[in-house]
């Protein structure tokens, strides 16, 4: 039986021609792109082409206003810092209460070290409040910094417009896209958007290279200081194989966004619809109008999502879940908390995320699969009795907290 | 994805004793839905022998959490209810050939369900107020609460005294910025917070005992060394364990571990905390050892 694989909002596989792309680097194009010998100016070739690729897929208006790094999070990192750093006289970070560790962390950092972070609320969809959103918006602000889309949900949020009212009060706004790029058009151009953050295993490059998009203009400070490599905004040796690859990556997203936001987002549909339309009790979280064309979210109520991961995964099928037991931590999803999922719910919380690589075939699989799985974790709950939940779940089993 | 066992795929893949139990007489609901992790175990118990002549369970949570109730029940069955109460979180572990870090909590909670059960059979009132905290080591196992409690009821200073009274911190040592996090908060809500102490100098070793006055009769040491007991007693009442004195020959004091403590994976760590307090009373080197080391009579 053929593995499905269904978790592409954690990472994805190489695309077969990324890795063809790449392979020459790690052989005869081997040089160091700053070296002045033919070794040496082959792959700064191949570097300057992989960014007006990367330029492409993002719209931006100047290739050099892509800074390659390592990954989503020193892009993250590296975004705000340089906002704060740049900008001494301003103390205040806005934020939302769902986004990515490598933010929301960074951000408890700050906060340690005297900065003032405002994380924005959700609604029960997802939603932030833009009104809540433009009373934040004072001098004192070095940086709005939210997310594109969720990479639980997949909800998106109004960047552009974000971006827009941030400018007009001056103040400087980044976006994490590593969820965004590749699976929704983006035009940076034509937005108010200073920096942007991407990562490359998320969209068929591979691990360990990412992006930060930052607007010629923009001030900036480094991360990384050291040689001179791209423009001395990220110092040391450029990761020329990944970064080949990434072009290339770029370059297949922006020919298959097309199939993306019709065939992929068809496939999503009829997952969603085929496992709600035999599921009782279960729901999608999120802004469902409004989200990636890859991402379904479901919540089982009752049941907890590891279980139901281990018996999917039995069956060969790879998702992830938000409960706090697939983690490590004593918390479900600070995502689902955000949006008032009540917790029998937001434990039993499985995230499909599909990519063009998924078949209808696959998608069939997992429709028959899902139903089983959920009545044979339910026989087992005690929130449930063989004639569904048990009446007021909360009540009827309230055990000791141990 | 964690590193499961064999045991702890199998008994999760194929729950014995799973459903509700029509003739229970003994029922335990214990758990939290906010962690994520809820589990009614239920007992038959004969009520002349007190034997469980069956035990089923169900449980809202993970992979371990489901195979850590099957294989509780299948423990359980056929003991009275005095053996099953010996049955410890460790024994549910072991049984499953061990359970990651992170997941032990899964085997305290069947033990806890276990005591809850029959404290319902017997109709008494079981209450649990051991609170469970973030993990911060996950070499072995101590959460963020354990450690908050242990450097307040010793007012530990450094992240080398917590390493000795609670191992945290021992293994990788990539959890010493969490220890110093917490060492801090604790620090900061002392009374006195706001004076100024200096940080004590060298941290790493205990302080050399103080020379004593004059030296103690057998009877004042015997003193000495029950009121610590009584001071360490609360804490280890908490997780449902005790101590009490075996016997003192020399410089050896011979504990009798009971309870949750008998067996407990950090018996050492209990038994270093005690010794470090002995030490610090009677102002002389002790050694804190468990009653089964006692040289046999000859």
């Amino acid at each position: 039986m053929e593995p499905i694989y269904l978790d592409n909002n954690a990472t994805t596989r190489c695309d077969p021609a990324v890795v063809e792309a790449m392979l020459p680097f790690f052989t005869e194009h081997f040089g160091n792109a700053s070296s002045i010998h033919a070794f040496g100016s082959e792959v700064g070739k191949a570097l300057k082409k992989a960014r007006s690729q990367v330029q492409a897929l993002l719209g931006a208006e100047h290739d050099s206003e892509i800074i390659f790094t390592s990954c989503g999070t020193e892009s993250d990192s590296t975004a705000i810092l340089s906002a704060l750093k740049a900008q001494p006289e301003r103390n205040t970070v806005i934020t939302t209460n769902v986004e990515h560790p490598a933010i929301l962390t960074l951000c408890e950092w700050l906060e340690k070290e005297g900065y003032i972070v405002h994380k924005l609320k959700v609604d029960k969809k997802g939603r932030i409040d833009m009104d809540e959103y433009k009373s934040m918006l004072h001098d004192r602000v070095a940086v709005v910094s939210v997310m594109w889309a969720n990479n639980e949900t997949g909800t998106i949020f109004p960047v552009e417009e974000m971006a827009e009212l941030a400018n007009a009060k001056g103040i400087m706004f980044h976006t994490d896209a590593v969820q965004a790029v590749g699976k929704i058009p983006i035009d940076l151009k034509n937005t108010k958007i200073d920096m942007l953050s991407l990562s490359g295993h998320k969209l068929h490059a591979p691990k360990g290279i990412g992006v930060l998009y930052l607007r010629r203009g923009c001030r900036f400070r480094p991360l990384l200081r050291g040689g001179h490599q791209e423009r001395g905004r990220r110092a040391g040796t450029e990761n020329s194989a990944s970064i080949v690859g990434l072009g290339m990556a770029c370059e297949l997203a922006l020919n298959k966004m097309e199939i993306e936001n019709t065939e992929v987002k068809r496939l999503r549909d009829k997952l969603e619809q085929g496992i709600l339309s035999q599921v009782t009790h279960c729901f999608p979280t999120g802004d469902v109008s409004n989200r990636l064309p890859n991402t379904s979210n479901i919540a089982f109520e009752y049941i907890e999502g590891e279980a139901i991961l281990l018996l999917l995964n039995k069956m060969g099928i790879a998702a992830s879940s938000g409960s706090a037991c697939t983690s490590g931590s004593l918390e479900p999803s600070h995502v689902m908390r955000a949006m008032g999922i009540p917790y029998t719910a937001a434990h039993g919380t499985i995230r499909f995320s599909l990519s063009v690589y998924n078949t209808e075939a696959e998608v069939d699989r997992v429709i028959e699969a899902v139903p089983p799985i959920v009545a044979q974790l339910r026989k087992l709950s005690p929130y449930w009795t063989d004639k569904g939940p048990a009446a007021n779940p909360e009540a009827a089993f309230a055990p000791t907290y141990a | 994805m964690w590193e499961y066992s064999d045991k702890v795929r199998e008994h999760f893949f194929n729950p014995r004793n799973s459903g509700p139990l029509e003739e229970a007489n003994g029922i335990g609901d214990v758990g939290s839905i906010q962690c994520g992790d809820a589990l009614r175990l239920m007992l038959k118990v004969e009520p002349e022998t007190e034997v469980i002549l069956d035990a089923h369970f169900q449980t809202f949570g993970c992979g371990s959490a489901i195979a850590s109730s099957s294989a509780l029940t299948e423990m359980v069955k056929g003991l009275t209810l005095d053996e099953a109460l010996k049955v410890s979180n460790q024994d549910i572990a072991d049984f499953l050939d061990g359970l990651p870090p992170e997941k032990m909590h899964c085997s305290v909670m069947g033990r806890e369900a276990l005591q809850a059960a029959i404290a319902n059979y017997r109709g008494e009132e079981w209450s649990d107020d051991h609170e469970e905290g973030a993990l911060i080591c996950k070499c072995f196992a101590i959460d963020a609460v354990m450690i908050e409690d242990v450097v307040n009821a010793n007012n530990l200073n450094t992240v080398e005294e917590v390493t000795f009274y609670t191992k945290a911190g021992g293994g990788c040592a990539a959890c010493h910025e969490g220890i110093e996090e917490i060492l801090a908060k604790v620090k900061a809500s002392r009374p006195g917070a706001g004076e100024t102490s200096p940080p004590p100098a060298c941290p790493a070793t205990p302080e050399a005992p103080k020379p004593p006055a004059k030296k103690l009769s057998i009877v004042e040491k015997i003193k000495v060394i029950e009121e610590v007991l009584a001071s360490v007693r609360p804490m280890l009442q908490r997780d449902h364990g005790d101590v009490e004195l075996a016997d003192v020959q020399g410089k050896k004091i011979y504990v009798h571990l009971k309870g949750a403590c008998s067996g407990c994976m950090m018996e050492a760590a209990t038994l270093g905390g005690i010794q470090q307090k002995m030490i610090e009373s009677l102002g002389e080197l002790v050694q804190v050892l468990p009653s089964s080391h006692m040289p046999v009579e000859a």
